[in-house]
């Protein structure tokens, strides 16, 4: 994760357009570099391949397998399309307009509860909607986060930005505080018949793509996956897995439209006030943009997109509950930004992969080999139990198993120490030091540099 | 760097606003608690009704939790607001060091209240697993004040020591660096805090002090000798931190530090070693706090801390960032808002209120609502 992943071979071209899979590539991503394609794909090959072998490990090969790895496959999918959505939301904040937010979670529930509140249906077990259409619901989610972070953005953008972290993060505090309120909930539900259902949380419409599998061609799918092992029926991959993974992978795609949304901003006039506005705001000022008006429309776009980033992940489980926003999301996506170097909508993607894969899920994977395969004794049920042993008879066995049984308190002290890593030695990180150019067209053209020379 | 960019706003039209708001909003609140007073309800719209039913005396205890509350708000806020101004940076990681404080000093108070009637380990890790409950080991301040002076002791150095270890391996390499960069460092140094707390400690919320006694009559008023004894020990130390700051030359450095860097370095004050006493104060006031806020409310969990630390920033940033005297006032107020408020709104929203005051205050006056009185 060295230096050399930016200095690619931005500039080698082959002449585009000969209707091949790459020149496909190159009309949808205008003008993206072929290296950063390459590096998102290799990364996603290389961290796959590493599930892949954490499942061999665990498992090893029985007809189990393949469903095992579809699953955490799905898994890696899912939260790796939600972190990049919300990284790259959180990136046009912070790594192109210097806006540093940390509420980001306030925001995700904000898009998630207006989406179920308009959109849930009233007779639901928990929580109560008005039963409109979802798509309405979603723009309705957007719209809303949109407007919270108008009313946040105007009298906050012009303090100082550590104050602006502290007012982002009292108000995602104050917006998940409130919908974790009963008396609120009891009231709207009299008032206006709906209902965020308090602490217990708000059932969600189903996910848009588990229509398909009512049709023929959904169940043509889920059939593609058993087969006649010596005349049994084996189910290599579960239907429920492939019904999650069909979402997972409609989220992959709505990732990549928000990397292309971005990546246009960026190149657009809009995008070089942008980032003049992180660089220096008293340039863009004097000449003559009003950056106020920049940073108010650039705030209510991010937010948008972290509404909709949240409708996507926590809106698409069925059900949700305001212990999804605690700020420690908000922290999460923050570590995959600042993993792939903000200012660097690639580094988001290759930051929330990373972050996802090696950080939040890895962990877990690999306590879970060690203890299915290394047979350990029963935990320890407190860290005295565990320390006893180790201090009087140097048998350390009783640490480890507690070690394991703990692995999600160890997994945040890992973040913790990557996080501060990080910020000490590689504060750019893996991409953020690439300098993009403001240009609209391509500076880079092939032996274009050398001629100059 | 430190000094709060006036950017081109009106200041003098929005103050008359706020002021005016605050004013009205106050009067009519005040108005309301008159009528409650006396048992006046009168229906306005949607179900709410103006004035209603409140007693003096629940008045009276809800202002009394607001002063104990706010004590921990301002003695926590202290340390803080020293290393905002010192240090530049808001420290995420404070109130994972009144976490450390209140199971560190816990530990050890257990263990001497405790001595003999469980394994030294279960009194160290603060009740981990099972074994005698705390009204058993009898930790209170009745039954066993040496265990409760020691525990507060104990942790007010470990957090100290605490966090002058992190401070040389995560902040002393980034002295130079801006207020982002060390603001995310620390939010790295609090999940490390947090979680290897919930590692040693583990993740159950538990009883800690016993009750047994604790409420007695003090000059004809019935007091939980807790919070006396919180009051007491929270108001010397903050007259303690007065007179240091006032008196002493370490206060004086830290004084010129806060206020101009570069000018104390070239005066000569060796500001190294002023960060480490700033590190040593406000780490031992935080160590305390936390002590101090289990002390209170009888249990602890991991995350006690964490969920403190807005509160302890609205505190700091009510009374002006940089100025002790504006930590202790804002976290009275806070500590008031948060529970006086109850009168109006539902008890889910009485934090929200107290954040949503932080946010008011940030935004339009971010000087503090004592503004001019800072003095490190």
């Amino acid at each position: 994760m060295t230096g050399e992943s930016g200095s690619g071979p931005e500039s080698g071209g082959d002449p585009p357009g000969d209707g091949s899979i790459r020149a496909v590539f190159a009309d949808m991503f205008g003008r993206i570099e072929r290296s950063d394609v390459l590096i998102v794909a290799t990364a996603m090959v290389a961290v796959y391949t590493l599930f892949m072998i954490f499942v061999l490990l665990r498992l090893g090969i029985t007809t189990g397998t393949p469903n095992a790895i579809a699953s955490a496959w799905r898994e890696l999918t899912f939260l790796f399309a939600a972190y990049a959505m919300l990284a790259l939301a959180l990136n046009l904040h912070w790594g192109y307009t210097g806006l540093f937010n940390i509420g980001v979670a306030g925001f995700m529930a904000v898009g998630v509860y207006t989406m179920a509140l308009l959109s849930t249906s009233p007779d639901a077990v928990s929580g109560q909607g008005l039963g409109l259409p979802l798509p309405i619901g979603v723009i309705g989610g957007m719209i809303a986060a949109a407007l919270v972070g108008l009313v946040a953005a105007v009298p906050a953008l012009r303090v100082r930005a550590d104050y602006f972290a502290i007012v982002t993060l009292g108000l995602s505090e104050i917006i998940r505080l409130s919908l974790n309120s009963r008396t609120l909930s009891d009231w709207t539900r009299d008032r206006f018949g709906f209902a965020t259902g308090g602490g217990s949380g708000i059932d969600l419409p189903a996910r848009p793509t588990d229509a398909l599998f009512d049709t023929a061609a959904g169940e043509a799918l889920i059939d593609l996956f058993v087969v006649r092992i010596g005349g049994e029926e084996v189910t290599l991959v579960a239907a429920s897995v492939i019904r999650r993974f069909t979402w997972a992978l409609v989220m992959l795609g709505i990732m990549i439209g928000f990397y292309w949304l971005l990546r246009r901003i960026g190149y657009s006039p809009f995008g070089r006030v942008l980032k003049s506005i992180r660089e220096d705001e008293l340039v863009a000022q004097s000449l003559g943009k009003d950056t106020r008006i920049f940073k108010i429309k650039v705030f209510m776009l991010g937010c948008a997109l972290m509404g909709l980033g949240g409708i996507l992940w926590q809106g698409s489980q069925g059900f949700v509950s305001p212990d999804s926003f605690r700020p420690i999301v908000t922290f999460y996506v923050f570590v995959a930004v600042i993993i792939g170097g903000s200012g660097s909508n690639t580094g988001s993607v290759v930051g929330a992969l990373f972050f996802v894969s090696l950080l939040f899920l890895a962990p877990r994977r690999i306590g879970g080999i060690v203890d299915a395969r290394l047979d350990l004794i029963d935990a320890p049920g407190t860290f005295a139990g565990a320390a006893d042993p180790l201090v009087s008879v140097f048998n350390a066995e009783p640490m480890l198993a507690y070690t394991i049984d703990n692995i999600s308190a160890l997994q945040f002290i890992l973040l913790g120490i990557v996080l501060i890593l990080i910020v000490q030695n590689r504060p750019d990180g893996i991409m953020g030091h690439r300098t993009e150019t403001a240009a609209a067209v391509d500076l880079n053209r092939p032996n274009r540099g050398e001629e100059d020379e | 760097m430190g000094i709060v960019k006036h950017t081109i706003t009106n200041r003098p039209s929005t103050d008359a606003l706020v002021v005016g708001f605050v004013a009205v909003v106050g009067g009519a609140l005040l108005l309301d608690l008159l009528a409650r007073f006396a048992a006046i309800e009168i229906p306005l719209l949607w179900g709410i009704t103006f004035g209603g039913q409140t007693t003096l005396a629940s008045f009276a205890s809800l202002l009394w939790s607001g002063i104990v509350v706010g004590l921990i708000f301002g003695l926590a806020g202290i340390g803080l607001s020293m290393t905002y101004s010192i240090l530049n940076f808001a420290n995420f990681s404070h109130g994972d060091l009144l976490t450390t404080g209140a199971f560190t000093g816990w530990g050890a108070a257990l263990l001497v209240a405790g001595w003999g009637l469980a394994d030294v380990g279960y009194l160290l890790t603060v009740r981990a697993g099972s074994g005698p409950g705390p009204t058993e080991i009898g930790a209170s301040i009745v039954s066993a004040p040496l265990a409760v002076a020691i525990g507060a002791l104990v942790a007010a150095s470990l957090t100290v020591a605490v966090a002058l270890a992190i401070d040389r391996t995560v902040y002393k390499p980034m002295r130079d660096r801006g207020g982002i960069a060390l603001l995310i460092a620390s939010i790295g140094v609090a999940l490390i805090l947090r979680y290897v707390i919930q590692f040693i400690y583990g993740s159950r919320n538990r009883g800690i002090t016993s009750t047994e006694g604790v409420r007695r009559d003090v000059l004809g008023v019935s007091v939980n000798l807790h919070d006396l004894t919180l009051v007491i020990i929270a108001v010397s130390l903050m007259v303690a931190m007065h007179l240091l700051l006032q008196r002493t030359k370490l206060g004086k450095a830290m004084r010129a530090m806060a206020d101009n860097k570069d000018l104390a370095l070239v005066t000569g004050i060796p500001t190294e070693r002023v960060v480490q006493a700033t590190w040593v104060l406000g780490a031992g006031l935080a160590g305390i706090s936390g002590y101090l806020y289990v002390l209170e409310r009888g249990t602890a969990e991991f995350n006690i801390g964490w969920f403190l630390l807005l509160f302890i920033f609205a505190a700091v940033i009510l009374g002006g960032i940089g100025s002790i005297y504006g930590a202790i006032a804002g976290g009275l107020v806070i500590g008031l808002v948060h529970e006086v408020s109850l009168i109006w709104i539902p008890s889910d929203f009485n934090a929200a209120a107290a954040f949503a005051i932080m946010i008011l205050v940030l935004l339009y006056r971010p000087e503090g609502i004592f503004a001019g009185v800072s003095t490190a």
